[in-house]
């Protein structure tokens, strides 16, 4: 038997041994996974500044602290969310017992990824420990630094069989896939979601893609375009760029274009200086190929600001484009980088058409003081799920399930969506062995005739 | 194939189907189907499986007539947005999860209720708002037949499409891109619709077999339970997906068990059984002779005639059944019932705990302490405690199996939330600026701190400690800018 192999039997022996049944142990591994984030924070942040040019505030504000909320919550739900749901019931089933019963899947594979490597291999990590399912952890290798930090540190407050992280490449990964799982989570490309979904056939196991797209940004003329411009500008440019929800490209009457650019302006140079290379807050793009892949898009088109990289260090410049043409590279695949393209558009219409006529999105954004524009938006769009006057947000709301839809995935998790992605609810209805007479008419011999009715 | 797709995708973007009302007039036009064509419906399922139309009616159609009542009378709330509890960052924003439909749904019917697993799931596709394709098995083959000639009569014609044909057409349907699938059949071509689905990252909900225990007890009423359970055994001649494929028992209550399941076939279907209206037949020659093969070596308690030219099997009962035997190795669907005997409720458990996890999991006992432990030691896509099939009945219990015998599930709300996107909604104002300031670069020591005091300190606060912190939250922002 192969490591990997010896690694998941271990975790499956050691589920079916019962002991992340009770309740307890599962919030002492919660406890354990928060008293980690808390002693090891610096070395936390240690690893995502390395991989990513993180600092301790980007670091603790945009991977961090969810984690953390993620955990209270799921601790404190927890009894709530295990309990026997009792469902509503018919007047023949009045003397029965109708519940669904949770329980846990069995072992779970995470596959993480490398833009937010903490959260997005630990958050939904506490939803499947919360559920009672041993975890197969797989790091995303392309943050090396987080991925070998986590090998190391969680196995000293965790359960070492029960919740393994097994690291390495496409080789690694591949060979991981092979093995059994009663659930695979995934985060990353639509490509990539593919292989996984095809893998999790060959033994029926269900699966949560979490994926990708372009995620539209309308900005209607009527807006504030002050304040509409700096949230769209924190939400694209953090993390520079890569970031799943990040709004992708911009939508505007070409009238407010040159206004959307100067305001833009304006907020980056706000948040990062004259020269973002120079500011603490700035991320690197993760690696050279995606480097070239995005310094790649900007071939021909009309830069407004930015523009500008330097490979060694993997810093692309905060980078707008103007007059955009949706037939160039930079619109045909998602840009998961510091490059801000506004395609023109008449009409809110318009602004729809554009949409709908791509693949559904894992975000949409729409920008206006009017509530009819917003929901007009909504109703003849889809996407995985939507901000309005505001970017990203949507995601870190616990009651909202978070998730893609189409291209951009399948499935969502965050909060209590997590618990039940990671249970089985098992339908259950208790009879009495009682009243057997109520039940006198389903069993032959039926009617000689048919009963009119 | 292809352009049969297109067609229903086409229609589907007209965005006809997005109001209510159009999708309330196609379900009672549904009904109206059912209810003017009944005859023929009840003839159609009849010549499929040699079923009398008293069974095909309660077996079948009134379940579909009860899911249609209850979507149509629960289609507003359960379409409506439904608001989502906020937090401290959100309190004055719009949060909301609003149900959408997901475009083209096609379902893959199966044979053994070929009417009920076909027209059930497309209730909950249409409700949902979707475009429907619906692939009919062709095994039965009189329904297949019927389905595409009524449907189209009552139903709009581009958005619910009917296609008809075996394996070969069934892959090349498979190759089209869909928003949604819903498979009901066996676990191996579950894994081909799931392969097929994965090329266009289509989701999937798989309604597939297993071989559901049943356990009986020996603190238990033997003549309700014998009788029950050889009421849902036999159906449609065993051929029931939740079926209770076999009994464990201990050895003391073999005989008994015997007896009293011979008993209620003999009040079932009298003592010339060939002659009952109420007893099926297996549906084809393939699976008469499947069925036949696992006979073989077994010890028959009662039971074991057959007779080819017609496809009947006797309801058969076999008893100290070897686990290793054929028998115990595929789901039966079939008249036969092994028993095997087991020491008591632990060993019951260990025994399924080895095997995949069935569709349907049973146990018959007075003493409701066992039957939660049980429950709790073991898993399964449903339960049923003390009768058999009847979790199906409930449209409130989602009906769906876990492992090798399935994923999602469907039924009731089940089916209106499977064939709906669930996309959350946060609807902010671009006023109130100021709370956002302390998530702006550039960052600062004091931002981290008031961050870290900020997030995890709310859990712990009533409303009104909330609308402090949301206070102190704008105050910070202010000192700090």
């Amino acid at each position: 038997m192969s490591a990997i192999s010896e690694v998941v039997q271990r975790a499956r022996a050691a589920f079916n041994s019962g002991r992340t049944r009770p309740l307890q142990f599962r919030v002492q591994q919660l406890e354990g996974l928060r008293r980690l984030i808390r002693e090891r924070e610096k070395d936390l942040v240690g690893a995502l500044a390395a991989d990513l040019h993180k600092n301790e505030w980007t670091a603790y504000y945009e991977e961090i602290v969810y984690v953390l909320e993620e955990i209270d919550y799921m601790i404190r739900k927890l009894p709530e969310w295990a309990a026997d749901e009792p469902v509503e019931k018919t007047p023949h089933t009045q003397q029965d017992e109708a519940y669904i019963h949770s329980e846990p899947l069995g072992v779970v594979l995470i596959i993480g990824t490398w833009n937010y490597p903490f959260n997005l291999t630990i958050q939904p990590m506490v939803g499947a420990i919360a559920a009672g399912n041993a975890v197969v952890l797989k790091p995303s290798e392309l943050s090396e630094n987080t991925a070998s930090l986590l090998a190391a540190i969680l196995p000293q407050y965790l359960d070492q069989d029960l919740y393994p992280v097994i690291n390495g490449g496409v080789a690694e990964t591949t060979e991981v896939l092979k093995e059994r799982f009663d659930h695979i989570l995934y985060t990353g490309s639509t490509g990539v979601g593919r292989v996984v979904m095809m893998a999790a056939a060959k033994h029926l196991t269900p699966v949560t893609l979490e994926l990708g797209g372009k995620n539209p940004c309308y900005v209607d003329k009527d807006c504030d375009l002050d304040v509409a411009c700096r949230r769209i500008a924190w939400g694209k440019f953090m993390n520079s760029g890569q970031t799943c929800v990040a709004p992708d490209y911009i939508l505007c009457d070409p009238s407010i274009q040159s206004q959307i650019v100067e305001k833009l302006k304006k907020s980056l140079k706000e948040f990062y200086g004259e020269d973002a290379k120079k500011s603490r807050d700035y991320g690197r793009i993760i690696n050279s190929q995606h480097f070239q892949r995005v310094m790649g898009l900007l071939e021909g088109q009309k830069v407004a600001y930015g523009g500008t990289g330097d490979a060694a260090s993997r810093y692309i410049a905060p980078t707008i484009l103007m007059d955009v043409d949706p037939q160039s590279p930079v619109m045909q695949e998602e840009v998961f980088g510091p490059i801000l393209p506004i395609v023109c558009v008449r009409s809110l219409e318009e602004a729809i058409q554009f949409i709908t006529q791509r693949e559904k999105p894992l975000a949409l954004y729409v920008f206006s003081p009017n509530d009819k524009v917003i929901k007009k938006m909504i109703a003849e769009t889809s996407s995985g799920g939507v901000t309005a006057n505001d970017v990203i947000v949507h995601i870190t709301v616990h009651s909202l399930p978070y998730g893609g839809v189409g291209d951009s995935g399948m499935g969502s998790y965050h909060g209590r969506k997590s618990f039940e992605t990671f249970s089985h609810r098992r339908s259950c209805l208790v009879r009495p062995l009682l009243n057997e007479e109520t039940l006198r008419a389903r069993y032959p011999p039926s009617p000689a005739k048919m009963p009119r009715h | 194939m292809e352009r049969e797709v297109q067609r229903v995708r086409a229609a589907f973007g007209s965005g006809r189907s997005r109001p209510l009302t159009f999708r309330r007039r196609q379900l009672e036009a549904l009904r109206a189907m059912i209810q003017e064509r009944e005859k023929d419906i009840l003839a159609a399922i009849g010549a499929d499986l040699s079923k009398s139309e008293f069974n095909a009616y309660s077996q079948e159609v009134i379940s579909v007539l009860g899911e249609i009542d209850l979507m149509l009378e629960k289609l507003p709330e359960w379409a409506a947005a439904k608001p989502a509890q906020r937090n401290l960052l959100t309190l004055l924003d719009e949060a909301y999860i609003q149900p959408e439909p997901l475009g083209v749904v096609l379902i893959i019917g199966a044979w053994n209720y070929p009417f009920v697993l076909t027209i059930q799931p497309l209730i909950g596709a249409i409700a949902a708002g979707n475009a429907v394709i619906i692939k009919p098995s062709e095994v039965s083959e009189n329904t297949a037949k019927l389905l595409a000639k009524l449907l189209p009569q009552y139903l709009d014609q581009d958005l619910y499409a009917v296609v008809n044909g075996g394996v070969e057409e069934t892959t090349e349907l498979l190759k089209q891109r869909f928003d949604h699938i819903l498979y009901t059949g066996n676990t191996a071509v579950g894994k081909i619709v799931m392969q097929a689905a994965a090329k266009h990252l289509t989701p999937v909900t798989l309604e597939l077999g297993g071989k559901s225990p049943c356990y009986v007890d020996r603190d238990c009423d033997l003549d309700v339970a014998c009788r029950r359970i050889a009421w849902g055994k036999f159906m449609n001649c065993g051929q029931t997906c939740i079926a209770p494929d076999y009994v464990l028992c201990e050895p003391s209550l073999q005989d008994l068990i015997v007896r009293k399941v011979q008993e209620a076939v003999k009040e079932f279907y009298g003592e010339n059984i060939k002659e009952s209206p109420d007893y099926e037949r297996i549906v084809n020659l393939r699976h008469f002779k499947r069925i036949q093969s696992l006979l073989e070596g077994q010890k028959i308690a009662f039971g074991g005639e057959m007779d080819e030219a017609t496809r009947y099997i006797a309801p058969t009962i076999l008893t100290d059944v070897d686990p290793d035997t054929k028998v115990m190795q595929e789901e039966i669907f079939g008249p036969i019932l092994p028993i095997v005997p087991v020491k008591n409720a632990d060993e019951a458990i260990q025994f399924i705990n080895e095997r995949e996890k069935p569709l349907a999991f049973y146990v018959f006992s007075h003493n409701s302490k066992l039957i939660k432990r049980m429950i709790d030691g073991t898993s399964s896509g449903g339960v049923t405690g003390n009768d058999v099939i009847m979790h199906f009945m409930l449209s409130s219990l989602p009906f769906g199996g876990v492992g090798s015998s399935g994923m999602g599930a469907y039924h009731g709300k089940h089916s209106f939330d499977t064939f709906s996107h669930q996309r959350p909604c946060l609807l902010k104002t671009l006023k109130r600026e100021g709370a956002n300031q302390l998530r702006y670069p550039p960052n600062s020591q004091s931002k981290v701190d008031w961050a870290k005091f900020f997030f995890l300190k709310r859990f712990n606060k009533g409303r009104l400690g909330l609308l402090l912190l949301t206070f102190l939250g704008i105050l910070a922002a202010v000192l700090i800018k």
